[in-house]
């Protein structure tokens, strides 16, 4: 068996796989909040418990509405999404103008009153969600074992990406989105219908997180308290990043996925904390983050 | 005259508060509850000191709190440290992670502060999840009261919440005398407009490490008291959804007034002593039974106060009131 740094390489291979889907998750998640903080100039902070939402609505539709995984992969975002546009519809409007904090502050609320919601309702145990029936198995690469699903999450997170990349960079579309994040009032003038664009995008970004979290429902337990500590994470991994770039947090996310699979085969006890390290060393060496751009 | 009656105006309002303070217990109301009290309206006064006087939102301050519990136990129940020794010690090491953090965060402005204060604390958090002498999930149990400087007597219920009160009330006035300074004054420009601050020759970055290590300290202050009150330092103190509950305490009472967060500290640990209660009232009240649940639901009432009180009631209970007065006196609303 090939052995690298004292490590079996399958070990070593698995772990690295994990990364990268916890990695995808993590580019997903930071995709969306900078995309919102971009328009908006608000940190999503109910992120993580949108993407919770997704994946339990995944779970409750095959528990109670007999819709697989499939229908609901598109429909758990569509929905998230729905809800989100009301949610900025109504409330974050409102805050338009203020001190950014209290966008915040607002979400963070939201993130509580959804975490406790769903508690009340289905309890904190994890439930079980199977994995699809077209992605089971595996397929064996010699060198390692590639668990089907996990491929999967990987390759769906990295065409959302890359689609989400080239919508924004490369299209007429992204062209009004980017001129509404330089400069909202002077696009408006011009006669782009910012708010508009402001609901549209938040639903997006929200979407983003259920997609991840409905990726996420065969791999992980899902439960509602999944999204709390993976959003400080994906935080962190934003302050890393910079949310300057789109490209930018979707190279950092997988990076970290990475980074932390690597922390768990080296050094266990540290892969909860690798990513916090990482992002005071960056912090020392460059404040404004490795993608950003010092605002 | 006028200008005497301002000045004794706040010292008779704090004379009143305090006396209205040592009467409580005697009157009936129990003593631990309103330690608790003290303890948190303590932590939210710190809180204050930064978002309101400072304008830094951290969103970590209960790594503050949570070690300072935890040292101040360990002090107390494994090296038989005398409690004002124990502390010292909380205060010392909450002052020193808040330099380390608030060293880092203020590397960044407004919302990335926030996120890095809150991950840094998160970092914190899981450290003292694996580390032995927090013991995990069981957490610091059964810390002994001890005699304070040898002689009173501390495990005595009523001798504590006195003790107590002269610790918060004394830190409290300091908070006054802080932001009532030059220093506080500059504090304050730095908030309203910081790069005015720096073309005035400030170096801004200084001041508010400054601001970020006093305020850390005396949470810090709050967390060893609350070890000491409750006798248990565990991991909900340092998890950041007590970072949420000190933020929400300074917004309910109003950020940026002095008596805010010893108010909102009253309201948010009443409505968590009582919510229970109230469910069981509403339930009656409504015969809807969910509400008998309520208790349970902490959390997501807290979420529900948090979207109220940010959407609607931003000045928090003080300042409306302050601003109310104002309007009543017939001069600008502020």
């Amino acid at each position: 068996m090939t052995v690298i740094l004292g490590k079996p390489l399958p070990v070593l291979m698995a772990q690295l796989l994990l990364g990268l889907v916890n990695g995808s998750f993590y580019a997903l998640l930071s995709l969306g909040l900078a995309v919102i903080f971009g328009l908006l100039n608000v940190i999503n902070f109910s992120h993580g418990a949108l993407y919770m939402m997704g994946a339990m609505l995944a779970w409750i539709g095959a528990e109670y509405l007999g819709l697989g995984y499939w229908p609901m992969l598109v429909l758990a975002p569509l929905a998230v999404g729905i809800l989100g546009m009301a949610f900025e519809r109504l409330l974050l409007r409102r805050l338009q103008g203020l001190d950014h904090l209290y966008g915040l502050l607002l979400t963070f609320g939201a993130t509580l009153l959804i975490q406790g919601l769903f508690r009340s309702f289905f309890g904190v145990s994890g439930q079980p969600y199977p994995v699809p029936e077209l992605l089971r198995g595996s397929v064996n690469l010699g060198f390692m074992v590639l668990p089907l699903y996990r491929a999967w999450v990987v390759l769906v997170s990295l065409v959302v990406c890359l689609l989400t990349w080239f919508v924004i960079e490369r299209t007429p579309l992204g062209a009004r989105l980017r001129a509404g994040t330089e400069n909202a009032a002077l696009a408006q003038a011009f006669g782009i219908n910012v708010p508009l664009m402001i609901t549209l995008t938040y639903g997006f970004g929200v979407a983003l997180a259920a997609l991840a979290g409905v990726l996420a429902a065969p791999v992980l337990q899902v439960q509602p308290l999944m999204g709390s500590d993976l959003i400080i994470v994906v935080f962190a991994v934003v302050v890393i990043g910079g949310m300057g770039s789109i490209a930018g947090s979707i190279v950092t996310g997988l990076l970290l996925g990475v980074v932390e699979g690597l922390a768990r085969v080296f050094y266990p006890p540290g892969s909860a904390t690798v990513v916090f390290v990482v992002m005071a060393i960056v912090l020392l060496v460059r404040p404004a983050g490795l993608f950003g751009r010092e605002a | 005259m006028r200008a005497r009656s301002k000045l004794l105006l706040p010292a008779l309002r704090v004379g009143v508060a305090l006396a209205i303070a040592a009467a409580l217990p005697l009157v009936g109301a129990y003593p631990v509850f309103l330690m608790d009290v003290l303890c948190f309206g303590l932590f939210a006064a710190a809180f204050n000191l930064l978002l309101g006087y400072s304008g830094l939102l951290s969103f970590g301050h209960a790594a503050f709190f949570g070690a300072a519990a935890y040292a101040c136990g360990v002090a107390l129940r494994d090296w038989g440290w005398p409690p004002e020794a124990g502390l010292l010690l909380g205060v010392l090491c909450a002052a020193g992670l808040g330099a380390l953090i608030g060293a880092l965060g203020i590397r960044r402005k407004g919302i990335y502060f926030a996120m890095i204060t809150l991950a840094l604390a998160q970092m914190l958090y899981f450290v003292f999840l694996q580390a032995p002498f927090t013991h995990g999930e069981d957490g610091l149990q059964e810390i002994p009261r001890g005699r304070l400087l040898g002689v009173l007597p501390l495990a005595d219920d009523l001798v504590l919440y006195y003790v107590v009160l002269a610790i918060v009330a004394g830190a409290w006035i300091s908070m006054g005398r802080v932001i009532g300074s030059p220093f506080g004054q500059v504090l304050l420009a730095i908030r309203d407009n910081e790069p005015r601050a720096i073309s005035l020759g400030y170096a801004t970055d200084r001041f508010k490490l400054l601001a970020f290590v006093l305020s850390a300290a005396l949470a810090g202050l709050a967390g060893a008291l609350k070890a000491l009150v409750l006798g248990f330092a565990s991991l909900t103190d340092a998890h950041w959804s007590m970072s949420g509950l000190v933020i929400l305490m300074v917004l309910v009472g109003g950020v940026g007034t002095r008596w805010g967060p010893l108010v909102g500290a009253l309201v948010i640990v009443g409505l968590e002593h009582k919510i229970g209660e109230i469910g069981a009232v509403l339930a009656n009240f409504t015969g809807i039974s969910w509400f008998s649940t309520l208790g349970e639901a902490v959390t997501m009432v807290t979420g529900l106060i948090f979207i109220v009180c940010v959407m609607a009631f931003r000045r928090g209970i003080v300042g409306e009131c302050i601003d109310w007065w104002h309007r009543r006196r017939g001069g600008l609303s502020v």
